[in-house]
Order: structure tokens, then C-alpha cells, then sequence
């Protein structure tokens, strides 16, 4: 998968290109946001910690929005709050991800309609790269999603926009359903 | 009370609380409700509501230390608002009584009690913010929950969300 | 005593008592500054915002700001039908669903008048502990963080992690739950739950130990939060107080004992107030103590549960439950005893309808983070995350 799972045995010269190198890097030191909202928040502490421990993907929570490239919008975003996330996405150095925890963030979720004070997705005011449904999503979705994140870091080349990586990701988005059949199939056979 | 009826042991306590205030109160005061989920009592003339929260919480025998809870409310049906107030005496006496004061939709307010029960200061706030009820002498009197910029008051019954706030739409 | 460098100007002197209270002199011609703290900030545990007042290091007045994670759980309630309020509730104080679907299902079922079957409630009872527990291992934990100890924090999820396995069982969630309905439980339990959850308690006895000993005998944690925050008895009363918060001061008062419910009055637990040897009565090291010490309170019901717990053939936790929740003109107001303090539920029902007209939560959190102005004033900034901490406030519950 990565670099260094190739293998290097002559001289520690390595023959790449720049782009794999950086992104490389960069995936592998994904700095989130420690900026918590709500429910979501707690699951992402659990995340953190002991039992599914983030920090073995390089994941470290960072409490300034200078120091990070991620930010993890985990819980319901209120009116009274929009306007705090944007000027935090917008204190965030670039290259800036950003990731949609729950379903408050990514549509409202369960207060979408009688809710008059709160934000009906997150993608209202700042571009979202992944969501992770749920909630609250479950620590493996949330490393799932981060995954996803990391996929997208991989995608990018210079030259190309976020918006064309995206496109690539999407490409290679597999079927739930279709994976569903095949297991069921072979567990049938 | 209803005759005949026989309440449960708390609900005789809280009987008891009343007929003091009621004693020295009168017909400020409505009659007892006594009921086993929540025996409570209206305060009828809302200017002497302070009045008695402070008789309630100084006096010997009473002693209502403790506001629980105090709830906004809107009566739609008879064109008023009100709060709902849980008392009760933590670890001096065993009676529990609720207090409701209501008060005109349009205009009307009620004195603060925030100098009686520090808890009543946030929730006063609330259900101004909430409510839009006037209480006079309150020492720090403005929305709570909702921005200050918020339009209207959202648990009006006759509440409509506003279309956008600071540019961003707000209903789904 | 400490002298701070003020380069010339003049002098503050900055005494630590031997009763832990500090004196700060100065004869400085100094400025107020204001400092917002939040609502992004590692130790606010959320979206609480602090408008700080400060005269050098020294708080003159610490304001919040609250609402940034108002997410109008009482206009929800006035538009669905009385069941369809308990995944809300799971949300007000996320940090312990099951006991606040707890306090709401108390509240329906006295508006209803009626009997639940002995076994519910038992089991009401154990996974209600069980989340009190979970809670306050993330009140202590994150504690330890907000005054620079990592080790408890990770400590304390690895344990939370067990109780959350548990209750996922149970009910298919890890967080917020919908387990407790009106009138009954969604499941019963699954068969070897009660023997899982007594490998739990002997697992988990000997740990409460080591954690409370990891901060209580940590000297620069007791440095930072003996003596930060002192709150006297009758003005935490006043204040309206209640839980850890308000026994940390001394009041002896727990719902579960003052005014019992569900099967509380056949259990024997203590209920924990600092003597004054560890600490001073009312600061934040007595409220951490007190949480510290509750959570054996809990295994010791949760013990007793088990071994009370009627055995029933073909038990359907439904069965009490009514077909339509409709119930009679009134109102009520019931509270329970949760990890925060005293959660209470006002109901007004019609009588017509099957949403309830007005449902307002009272909330723990919100009580008690409104006595910040008093509980800051005349603090150092820096301790002004230990009281925060020590109020182990919820967002989701100040907020709803």
C-alpha cells in the first residue's frame, strides 16, 4: 500500500514521483481539528483513545485550526455557530480537508425540521470532502471516513483540482450492494 | 381540596405549605390544586409574586430553598403567558409545591425572582428568549439561547421560522 | 508567596494560605482586559463560550455565553407523539442517554398512573448505573486532560469502551441508546448479560481504586484543585445545584434517596460527601472526589440488582406498554438522578392530544454552569479550567 510497504533494498534510493512523495506525507501526518460539537464529539474522543487509538494512522488531534490540515465536524452545527466554523475553516492553512461527521452535520439529521435553530448541513457554508453517516457513526466509520480522506489525498496530483481527485474517488467507489450479493453468494455456495 | 378524596402523604404536605401562604396572602393567591402528579397553586395578582417567593423562602415553616425548575409557558387559549415554578425544601422540610404566574400576551411581565432563587436569573433569560415573557428587575436581562439578532420567539405557538439568518437559509 | 516580574513597574505578591486560598496584593496600576474563551477550545468541553474580565492574571468576571448548540429539543417535543420524544432525550446529556430516557419515562409514567413490571425496572436500574459509571470515567478522564494528565484519560475509555460493549448488547447502541421506552424496555436483556456484567464488576472494582488514585494522590492535580472554586453549601442550595455538584459541598441529597423511585428504595448504597480530610468542603478536588467515589456506589447497586432480579419465564418487556400513549389532562413534573445532577421533566398534556403540549428538561448542566460569575470571580485565569472542568458540563443538556 504504501512506500514503504514496497520494499527497499538498494542503498535506500528510492525512484518516485514528487507528487507521491508529498502526498505520502501528507496522508500519513493527517493533523485533525480538536474541535468537538456534540454526541459526535464523544465518539470522536473514543476514537482517539485507548481501543481504537487514531494515532497509528498519524491522526493527532490539534487544537489550534492553524496547525491542521483536517477539520472534523463532528456534531450539530447551530445557527449561532455558523458563522465560528467558517472562520475557523477559514483560519486553516491550505490544503484543507474537511469531514462531515453525523447526520446533525451532514443534513440536519434528527432535528432537520422542527429544528429552527439549527444548520441543515454543514455543506451550507463550507465545502464538505467526505461525509460519514450515522448517528452517532461508530469509531470504525469515522476511521472509515478518515480513510476515505486519506484515498483522496492520494488522488491528487498538481495540476489537477480537488474537484477532478473527488471525481476519481467517486469512480472507485464500490456498490455496498454489490458486495452484499457476492457475500451472500459465496456464502451460500 | 376535593372532599372525600384521600391524597397521598406528599400531597397533604405541600396542602399544608399552602394554607400558610394562602393565610397570609389571601385572594392574591388562587385555591389549591391537589393532584398526585403536581399539586400547585396560581399566584392571581402577578405584582405580588415576589412578595411571596420571598415569603416562601424566608418563612420558618415554609422554607422553599430550592426552585427545582421554572418553566415558561404559552397559553394560547386564554391569550396569555406564564411560568411554571417547582419548589421545594432541600433537606429541611418534605412538602414540594409548584407556583404558576401567568401574565398578558401582549405587554404584560412579571417581577424577577432572580434576587430570591439565583437559579430563576438563567431561567428567566430562557423564557424570555424562548417565550418573549417580560420580567422586571431582572439584573442581566437578554436572550440566552438564541442569537440576540434572532427574530421572534420560537416556542410561541404562533411561532414562523424566519427565512435566513445572516445570509444562510434556515428551514430544510 | 511569589513575586511576579512586572519589569520595574511595581509589585504583585501572589500568597498560597496554608488553608489553600491564594492572596494576591498589588501596588500596580493595572488594565482589564477582556479574553473570550471559546467556543473552540480544548477545555470548554464543547461550544461554551467564556467572556473573561481580567486584571492581569486575576478574573474579575467570567461571563458565558451559551446557545451555540441549541438544538430546540422542546419545539421537537411539541411536534412528536410521546414516544418519538425518547431519542431526543437520549441527545439532551449524550454523555449518559439511558439515564435521561430514564427521568423521561418516569415523567409519561406518572402522567399515565402506570405499574411497570418488577423486572423492567431492574433492569431500568443496572443499565442506568452502568451508564452513571461511563459517564463519570469521561467526566474524570477529560478532567485529567484539562489539567494536563493524558494517562487517566486514556485509562478511563479503555473502560468505557466495556460498559459501552455491554450496553450496545443490550441495545444495539453505543451512545444513545432508545432502550428505555414508556412503560417498558425495547429488549429484554440478552441471556448472559447479568453474569457479562458481574465479570464487569470484578474486572472493575480494583480499577476505581487506581483511578482515583492516579489523580487524587497526583500532587499537581491536588495543587490545582484544592481549595479553586470553593462553593458554600447555602449558596449552591440557592443556586439550585444538585448532584456531584451540590454534595461536593456537603449536602448530603441524591434523588435516589431524598426522592426515590423505580426500586431505589430496596437498594443499600452510600451516598459520598467529602469529609474536609482530602479536601476543602466545596472545592473542584471535593466534586472530583465525590464523582470519584460514586461510581463504587454504582457497582455496589448494580450488584444488588442481579442478585434482586426476579427471573421471569417468557418476560416480555413490552407488556406494559399502552397501546396508545394518550394520557389524561395535567401535568407533571418528575426528575431522576443523573450523572449530572437532577434531570426533571415538565409535561403538560390536553388530554386531546398524543403530542404533549409543553415539555421543558430541566437541566443539570444549565443549573449548575450558571453559578460560573461566582464560583470564577477572584480566581487566576489558569484555574478557571479546573472549575469548568469540575462542573463537568454537558453542551447538549446546558444547551438542548
Amino acid at each position: 500500500m504504501g512506500l514503504l510497504d514496497a520494499g527497499i533494498k538498494n542503498h535506500n534510493v528510492l525512484v518516485t514521483s514528487v507528487d507521491n512523495v508529498l502526498n505520502w506525507a501528507r496522508l500519513s501526518s493527517l493533523w485533525p481539528m480538536g474541535f468537538g460539537l456534540a454526541c459526535c464529539a464523544i465518539e470522536m474522543m473514543a476514537t482517539n483513545a485507548s481501543n481504537y487509538d487514531l494515532e497509528r494512522f498519524g491522526i493527532f488531534p490539534r487544537s489550534s485550526p492553524r496547525q491542521s490540515d483536517l477539520m472534523i465536524v463532528a456534531g450539530t452545527v447551530t445557527m449561532k455557530m455558523a458563522e465560528r466554523v467558517i472562520r475557523l475553516y477559514e483560519q486553516m492553512p491550505e490544503p484543507r480537508y474537511v469531514l462531515s461527521m453525523g447526520s446533525c452535520s451532514n443534513c440536519g439529521g434528527p432535528y432537520w425540521e422542527h429544528g429552527y435553530h439549527v444548520l441543515k448541513g454543514v455543506d451550507r457554508i463550507i465545502p464538505v470532502d467526505v461525509y460519514v453517516p450515522g448517528c452517532p457513526p461508530r469509531p470504525e466509520s469515522l476511521i472509515g471516513g478518515l480513510m476515505k480522506v486519506q484515498e483522496l489525498i492520494r488522488m491528487e496530483q498538481i495540476g489537477i483540482s480537488r474537484a477532478d481527485a473527488l471525481k476519481k474517488l467517486a469512480e472507485k467507489s464500490v456498490d455496498p450492494q454489490f458486495v452484499i450479493e457476492r457475500e451472500r453468494k459465496a456464502a451460500e455456495a | 381540596m376535593e372532599e372525600g378524596k384521600v391524597f397521598s402523604q406528599s400531597v397533604q404536605q405541600s396542602a399544608a405549605a399552602y394554607a400558610i401562604i394562602h393565610e397570609k396572602f389571601g385572594s392574591a393567591v388562587s385555591a389549591f390544586d391537589a393532584n398526585e402528579t403536581m399539586p400547585f397553586f396560581e399566584v392571581l395578582d402577578a405584582r405580588l409574586w415576589r412578595d411571596i417567593a420571598l415569603f416562601m423562602r424566608d418563612h420558618a415553616k415554609l422554607k422553599f430553598n430550592y426552585m427545582a425548575c421554572l418553566t415558561g409557558m404559552d397559553y394560547q387559549a386564554e391569550e396569555k403567558l406564564g411560568i411554571v415554578c417547582n419548589l421545594e425544601s432541600l433537606s429541611l422540610f418534605n412538602h414540594r409545591l409548584a407556583v404558576k404566574v401567568k401574565c398578558e400576551r401582549d405587554g404584560g411581565f412579571i417581577p424577577s425572582v432572580a434576587c430570591v432563587w439565583h437559579t430563576a436569573n438563567w431561567h428567566e433569560r430562557e423564557a424570555y428568549d424562548m417565550f418573549g415573557i417580560l420580567f422586571t428587575g431582572h439584573p442581566d436581562f437578554r436572550r440566552i439561547l438564541c442569537p440576540d439578532d434572532w427574530e421572534g420567539f420560537p416556542l410561541r405557538k404562533d411561532y414562523k421560522v424566519q427565512e435566513s439568518y445572516h445570509g444562510i437559509k434556515v428551514p430544510y | 508567596m511569589q513575586e511576579l516580574d512586572t519589569a520595574g513597574l511595581g509589585s504583585i505578591r501572589v500568597t498560597r494560605k496554608d488553608d489553600h486560598t491564594v492572596v494576591i496584593e498589588k501596588d500596580l496600576a493595572t488594565e482589564q482586559m477582556v479574553l473570550a474563551m471559546g467556543p473552540q477550545h480544548p477545555s470548554t468541553h464543547g461550544v461554551l463560550k467564556l467572556e473573561c474580565l481580567t486584571d492581569g492574571e486575576v478574573i474579575t468576571q467570567a461571563e458565558p455565553f451559551l446557545g451555540y448548540l441549541h438544538r430546540c429539543f422542546e419545539k421537537c417535543c411539541e411536534n412528536v407523539d410521546y414516544p418519538a420524544i425518547v431519542p431526543y432525550t437520549d441527545r439532551l446529556d449524550y454523555l449518559s442517554g439511558m439515564n435521561s430516557e430514564f427521568a423521561y419515562a418516569l415523567a409519561v409514567e406518572k402522567l399515565l398512573d402506570i405499574e411497570i413490571p418488577r423486572r423492567v425496572e431492574f433492569i431500568r436500574v443496572i443499565v442506568a448505573e452502568l451508564n452513571r459509571i461511563a459517564s463519570h470515567l469521561v467526566a474524570i478522564g477529560t478532567y485529567g486532560i484539562d489539567l494536563g494528565a493524558f494517562t487517566p484519560f486514556l485509562f478511563c475509555f479503555r473502560d468505557r469502551e466495556i460498559i459501552l460493549g455491554l450496553l450496545e448488547w443490550v441495545s444495539g447502541a453505543r451512545m444513545l441508546y432508545n432502550y428505555i421506552w414508556i412503560g417498558g424496555l425495547a429488549y429484554d436483556i440478552p441471556s448472559d448479560f447479568l453474569k457479562r456484567v458481574g465479570e464487569f464488576i470484578a474486572y472493575f472494582r480494583p480499577k476505581t481504586v487506581e483511578l482515583c488514585n492516579l489523580l487524587t494522590k497526583n500532587e499537581i492535580f491536588v495543587k490545582r484543585t484544592i481549595g479553586i472554586g470553593i462553593m458554600p453549601a447555602e449558596v449552591a442550595i440557592n443556586y439550585g445545584w444538585s448532584g456531584p455538584m451540590l454534595r461536593g459541598s456537603g449536602v448530603k441529597w441524591d434523588l435516589r434517596r431524598n426522592d426515590p423511585y423505580s426500586v431505589y428504595p430496596e437498594l443499600d448504597f452510600n451516598v459520598p460527601v467529602p469529609d474536609g480530610k482530602l479536601s476543602i468542603v466545596g472545592d473542584c478536588l471535593s466534586r472530583h472526589l465525590v464523582r470519584a467515589l460514586e461510581m463504587e456506589e454504582s457497582l455496589k447497586i448494580i450488584e444488588q440488582c442481579i442478585s434482586k432480579m426476579p427471573a421471569t419465564e417468557g418476560f416480555n418487556p413490552r407488556s406494559a406498554i399502552p397501546k396508545r400513549i394518550r394520557p389524561k389532562a395535567g401535568e407533571v413534573y418528575a426528575r431522576a438522578e443523573n450523572p449530572r445532577g437532577e434531570l426533571g421533566f415538565y409535561i403538560l398534556s390536553d388530554g386531546k392530544s398524543t403530542k404533549p403540549l409543553r415539555c421543558k428538561a430541566r437541566s443539570s448542566c444549565f443549573v449548575n454552569l450558571s453559578a460560573m460569575k461566582d464560583l470564577s470571580k477572584g480566581q487566576l485565569l489558569p484555574d478557571l479550567v479546573a472549575i469548568i472542568g469540575s462542573i463537568d458540563i454537558v453542551l447538549g443538556e446546558v444547551d438542548r
